[in-house]
């Protein structure tokens, strides 16, 4: 009887060491479906554009003939649309969170704050284009301007700048303000002496993350009116203009086969940005870590 | 030193004079950080007006398009053909449309995430882990237009190889590419909350004799379920709100219908579709397109508080 229960357990063991293989494969396979979708989107872009990429390409402007067409007008619409975006961003967001995590901890407008924030974070970003474009462009009457679209990018990544600034302001030890407020440092001086400059690299991550965020948005400035075609440059606040990621739609969604190399050769030029930010995040985020724990 | 001054001193009088000497009287002082501090407050007030902005603007300009289009036409009828001279403002068919996608895009993101959160929290050594986070990071951090690139010049292609009847324009593309794109959020929010299921948890299973396979799926994936229903929802959320690679993928064409094969049109595809054409603002077409924008905010607006619910409402809470 013993010999035979002692059997039926090896069996089922066996069975059960089986099936836990089988779904370690399984986890593993799921693993690497998705490394290899990267795989191939890089080696899919790469091997169309890099053939594309040259100095001329990056300094001309668009053109009906896709080998005489560049992203200058793209790069630079890009370059201030974000600037003035990103710029805005780190004022409204750090204060946000200073104000958040310094001034008003407990009080209910701070919380009816961070209730609003967690639920701006998750609203779809096309839904931003359209709020830009009746209250910059409309209302306010900036016209569909690197002005426009910078403030509406601004509110877009608003939420992540404010979050990740909270966070770094928050790891800031309590120890450090009340050895300042003994000294007899007023609150600003506290925040602006020691908060500030020890918070300093989280909230440089976060202002990253922002920024590559704020690079790859097209749906709202589509939205708010950007253009698809533009042969200038953006010459003031008020121009019109557009930017990589509109480009490259442009060039993506038409049929010619050259249209679509210059599409995959400004993806390039878009990820190559971008990778570089999210290297500099990470390990900005690293270094920040070991001092925390250090 | 006099009875007198050493009782100053206790009380700070003498402090606070010694102080204005250095550092000026207090008013001058001060007056700069009740600025700053208001300065403060209305850099963190900007993101209030920003939902008063989006709520008033949708509403007002949606109740102004309810005034020319009936609500129950809106939500009666099943054919979309703002753009026609025969107009008919029926919003069925972009729903359908983005719900078709959004459920192919769970479809393809819900057991790949789940399962990748599974590796890197039950299995992955360490050393293992450290690489391939950060590679799935850099997934999350690609801007749609490339995936919506990758999906109409790469998988399209591939599918219409398979299987020949698929057209350029397809829902099933768009949706295994959107999975690609959300899959990352889904892994790395499951596997957080995989991550703070106690040890102890496991190790008592270990002990009665669980095999990984089912502390995995009989003890962390039960105990940290909140966390990953609350994972599941936002991506959803986030599938139905995604634009570029509808836009580009899918088609810009509103049929009511859940076929996978044919082009359809999705809520935001069509928002996008009306922002690119030459519809003068103002006229009942243009007006539309804040119509099906209440309609896209209060659907991932639901659902990302009901996300938030999960998280409160079912966290089990460890010591």
């Amino acid at each position: 009887m013993a010999v035979i229960a002692q059997t039926d357990f090896q069996k089922r063991l066996n069975r059960r060491r089986l099936n836990g293989r089988l779904f370690y494969a399984l986890c593993l396979l799921a693993v690497v479906i998705a490394l290899a979708m990267l795989a191939a989107l890089l080696y899919n872009v790469l091997s169309q554009g890099l053939t594309r990429l040259s100095w001329d390409f990056l300094t001309n402007f668009p053109s009906r003939f896709p080998d005489r067409a560049g992203i200058q007008a793209a790069l630079l619409g890009s370059v201030y649309v974000v600037g003035l975006a990103g710029s805005l961003a780190f004022i409204l967001g750090v204060g946000a969170a200073i104000y958040l995590e310094e001034y008003s901890v407990r009080s209910w407008i701070a919380r009816i704050i961070q209730v609003n924030i967690a639920n701006l974070a998750g609203v779809p970003s096309i839904v931003y284009g359209i709020l830009g474009l009746e209250i910059f462009v409309r209302f306010m009457e900036l016209g569909k301007s690197v002005l426009a679209g910078g403030l509406t990018l601004a509110l877009l990544v608003l939420p992540i700048v404010i979050i990740a600034a909270q966070e770094a302001i928050r790891a800031v030890p309590p120890s450090l303000r009340e050895g300042g407020f003994a000294l007899g440092a007023t609150r600003w001086q506290v925040i602006w002496n020691l908060v500030l400059p020890y918070s300093f690299p989280g909230i440089l991550t976060g202002m990253i993350l922002a920024v590559s965020r704020a690079l790859g948005e097209t749906a709202p400035l589509i939205v708010m009116g950007a253009l698809t075609f533009v042969p200038f440059a953006p010459d003031g606040p008020l121009s019109r203009f557009t930017v990589l990621p509109i480009q490259i739609f442009n060039w993506t969604s038409r049929p010619q086969e050259g249209f679509h190399v210059n599409a995959a050769a400004g993806i390039i030029v878009l990820l190559v940005v971008l990778l570089t930010m999210n290297a500099a995040a990470v390990y900005l985020r690293n270094k920040f870590q070991n001092r925390a724990h250090g | 030193m006099s009875f007198s001054s050493i009782r100053q001193l206790a009380t700070g009088e003498a402090i606070q004079r010694r102080i204005e000497q250095i550092a000026g009287p207090r008013w001058r002082r001060y007056l700069p950080e009740r600025i700053i501090k208001l300065f403060l407050f209305l850099c963190a007030t900007t993101s209030i007006f920003t939902t008063i902005g989006i709520v008033s603007v949708l509403l007002f300009e949606a109740v102004l398009f309810f005034q020319e289009v009936s609500i129950f036409e809106f939500l009666g009828s099943t054919r979309w053909t703002p753009l026609f001279s025969s107009k008919s403002f029926g919003v069925w068919p972009l729903i359908t449309g983005t719900m078709l996608t959004s459920v192919g895009a769970m479809l393809v993101a819900l057991p790949l995430g789940l399962l990748s959160a599974i590796y890197l929290a039950e299995y992955a050594p360490d050393r293992v882990r450290r690489v391939v986070k950060p590679i799935m990071e850099v997934l999350a951090g690609i801007p749609t237009v490339v995936y919506g690139y990758f999906a109409l010049l790469f998988v399209t292609p591939l599918l219409r190889q398979i299987y020949g009847e698929i057209s350029v324009f397809n829902g099933l593309s768009a949706s295994i590419v959107m999975g690609i794109m959300i899959l990352p959020m889904v892994s790395s929010l499951s596997e957080d909350a995989m991550q703070s299921v106690p040890r102890s948890l496991r190790e008592g299973a270990y002990a009665l004799g669980a095999t990984r396979l089912e502390v995995a799926t009989r003890v962390v994936v039960p105990a940290a379920l909140s966390g990953i229903v609350a994972a599941f929802i936002l991506a959803a959320s986030r599938a139905i709100g995604e634009t570029m690679i509808v836009t580009i993928a899918a088609g810009q064409n509103p049929n009511f219908t859940l076929n996978p094969f044919v082009p359809i049109e999705t809520m935001t595809a069509y928002i996008v579709q009306v922002s690119l054409g030459d519809t003068p603002t103002g006229t009942i077409e243009f007006k539309t397109i804040f119509a099906v924008g209440l309609s896209l905010f209060v659907i991932t607006l639901g659902m990302n508080l009901l996300s938030q619910y999960f998280v409160r409402r079912y966290r089990e809470v460890y010591e």
